[in-house]
């Protein structure tokens, strides 16, 4: 065998490996990029914890179209910079999906790698311009803004006639605060306190003297998952007795956990909870605690979810592709009835929005229980 | 008016943690010349030793007192013993870089064991309100004001009127004479890295029922207490009491009356200013080196 052969050789060796690995993928490689550390390590634990169950189990029964799924964690710090160069170098390691980040403002960022490679992502992400932008590979794991504002204005307007705003100065909480006061335009209720804090601030005495000072009749919270705790503990010892009323992270189950009886009272709407009247979502609560000893919350549905989604877009598009499962998310209506790990029927639009049912709830005892439940924006 | 006490108040208890942590750097400075910029994670790593004691079933008090033990070991003597000894004959420098490194080390550590979510922790004091004129104060902001402030007291006390507490500020004034004195001075040295491992663990007592038990929480509280010593003198043990309490009600007063967002900055703009016009700290002694 002469030189010129083996080099020929190991050329042709080369090009087979690659061309095996880009046109008969063996696996579904996926990349968790999530928030392990910083303001966000509670969501982005959950987040992660989630996807991780939904690969156990779709593995366990046999893959997606035959092909096992491999993921791979990678902690973003909470930070957006940091968020965009572990998705550049999840796109250069050719992995077949994104998940996370689960904050805002670093899917703001990071979404552009992902685009640019035509990967889809999923994010736990919630501000309104995460699909705002046109983005065709971004898909939300949870409800937009602008999906569930709407239903939160209905609620605050036959409660309270003025309202007192907490939010953080980040692109999730400059969301919140930017979409219930549009959705709140033109209704009874007007907003009499706009109050921001900080990502990570540990006192809010000053934030809540001056929802106390506004004299509101509710005050509506819009924070991440420790400083609500730290906002809740806040406002009972200050006294404040009147509605607290917040959007899923507020009642969520680290928050209840970490705010002890200060949470009891605390109402919000939430698009996932494990406390839904649901035997799928009960289920999953089950199947959870069992694979990590606590309980998930809406974050760690929001990953569980998220895979299945993309196992049903996968298998809509019918191969492994990314534009065509990109294009196959358009208009998915995934039922609880087929895929039952689903856990609720859920329907996509153009933008990568989701829209299906969802809840309100009010802490009682140290537990969240759903008062109301209400219907897809979609069914009306 | 109210309002103003109200915040007033407040700060009072977060400024009182921040001079139990300040209190450390001013003792380690004056006994050893050393700064440690691990001081944070000094006060973190007690919130999870006593988090294990408590998930081992032990109360929250027995659990305070097991992990001072364990403290002075490891945050006394063994930080001594291994860190501070072998680089103390390199200066001040090498000692500061080595104690960053062991921040880090301390907080992915504690990452690995415990993970990065936060965790609850019960708070020494019952869950009571007080509204005296208008202004609540909670029992746990009265209790750790109180607390913080004796330990301080405490502390100066038996600096200055001790037999031992006397030999520890004479190492701290000169080591050579104090060792022609007849001083053990390396016995001095680690009494006060003991004291300091011992008020590390009360101020994670007190402070983890709010920071919560995460294993970044004595990043900012490193740094304000850092500013906190050098605002109210880094030579002066009073001076860690006074620069706590500035920093902490000034910050409350200026996340109200200003904007929150300014709230981190203020122990900066204070640290500047005082640097500026009276660069030895408010209570703090002008010293006088070699070069």
């Amino acid at each position: 065998m002469n030189k010129r052969f083996a080099l020929k050789l190991v050329a042709a060796c080369a090009f087979a490996v690659s061309a095996s690995a880009s046109f008969g993928q063996e696996t579904i490689k996926i990349s968790n990029i999530v928030e392990l550390s910083g303001a966000g390590a509670s969501a982005g634990t959950n987040f992660k914890n989630g996807v991780e169950l939904a690969v156990k189990e779709i593995n366990a029964a046999g893959g997606i179209l035959g092909k096992k799924i491999v993921s791979t964690t990678s902690d973003t710090q909470t930070n957006p910079g940091v968020a965009k160069g572990l998705t550049q170098k999840a796109v250069d390691d050719g992995v077949f999906a994104i998940y996370g980040p689960v904050f805002s403002g670093s899917i703001m960022v990071s979404m552009a790698e992902s685009r640019r490679a035509e990967v889809p992502n999923f994010t736990g992400g919630e501000a309104a311009s995460i699909t705002a932008q046109g983005n065709p590979y971004v898909f939300r794991t949870s409800f937009g803004q602008s999906t569930s504002f709407p239903k939160l204005a209905r609620y605050i307007t036959g409660k309270a006639k003025t309202l007192a705003v907490i939010y953080v100065n980040n692109d999730f909480g400059k969301g919140g605060r930017d979409a219930i006061t549009k959705n709140l335009e033109g209704t009874a209720t007007k907003i009499v306190a706009d109050i921001s804090t900080d990502s990570g601030q540990v006192d809010f005495s000053a934030a809540v003297l001056k929802a106390k000072q506004s004299n509101a009749d509710a005050v509506f919270v819009y924070i991440n998952e420790e400083e609500s705790a730290r906002a809740l503990r806040e406002l009972r010892k200050q006294g404040w007795t009147k509605p607290i009323i917040g959007e899923t992270t507020l009642t969520g189950q680290k928050v209840i956990e970490l705010a002890g009886d200060a949470a009891n009272g605390a109402v919000a709407h939430v698009g996932l909870t494990v406390d839904a009247p649901n035997p799928l979502m009960l289920a999953f609560k089950g199947k959870f605690y069992q694979a990590y000893q606590y309980i998930s919350d809406h974050n760690g549905i929001k990953g569980y979810m998220g895979v299945y989604t993309l196992k049903a877009a996968i298998e809509k598009a019918g191969k492994l592709d990314r534009k065509a499962v990109a294009a196959a998310m358009k208009g998915l209506h995934i039922s609880a009835k087929k895929y039952p790990s689903i856990i609720m029927d859920v329907s996509f639009d153009q933008n990568g929005d989701l829209d299906r049912e969802s809840f309100m709830v009010e802490v009682k005892n140290g537990r969240q229980v759903v008062v109301d439940t209400l219907p897809a924006l979609g069914k009306k | 008016m109210t309002d103003f006490f109200q915040l007033f108040f407040s700060g009072l208890s977060t400024g009182a943690i921040y001079a139990l942590a300040a209190l450390g750097f001013t003792l380690l400075w004056q006994a050893s010349g050393t700064i440690n910029f691990a001081q944070g994670e000094f006060v973190m790593l007690p919130a999870f030793m006593m988090l294990a004691f408590l998930t081992a079933g032990f109360p929250l008090m027995p659990s305070f007192f097991l992990a001072c033990l364990v403290s002075v070991f490891i945050l006394g003597w063994a930080f001594k013993r291994g860190m501070v000894d072998p680089l103390f004959k390199y200066g001040m420098m090498p000692i500061v870089v080595a104690t960053i490194g062991l921040s880090i080390a301390m907080k992915n550590g504690v990452r690995v064991a415990y993970s990065a979510e936060a965790h609850p922790f019960p708070s020494l004091f019952a869950d009571k309100l007080y509204t005296i004129a208008g202004v609540t104060v909670s029992l746990s902001d009265i209790g750790t004001f109180v607390l913080a402030l004796a330990l301080v007291m405490v502390t100066q006390a038996f600096l200055a009127k001790t037999v031992t507490g006397r030999a520890m500020q004479a190492v701290a004034q000169n080591t050579e004479s104090a060792s022609v004195l007849g001083i053990d001075v390396p016995r001095m040295i680690f009494y006060t890295f003991a004291i300091n491992a011992v008020l590390a663990v009360a101020a994670a007592l007190l402070v983890t029922p709010t920071y919560l038990a995460k294993f970044d929480m004595g990043d900012s509280l490193g740094t304000k207490a850092f500013f906190a010593a050098i605002i109210g003198g880094f030579n002066n043990s009073r001076g860690a009491l006074l620069g706590g309490l500035i920093v902490g009600v000034c910050e409350n007063l200026a996340a109200a009356y200003i904007s929150p967002a300014y709230k981190d900055a203020v122990a900066l703009v204070i640290f500047m200013v005082v640097i500026l016009f009276k660069p030895q700290g408010l209570l703090g002694m002008k010293e006088e080196r070699k070069v």
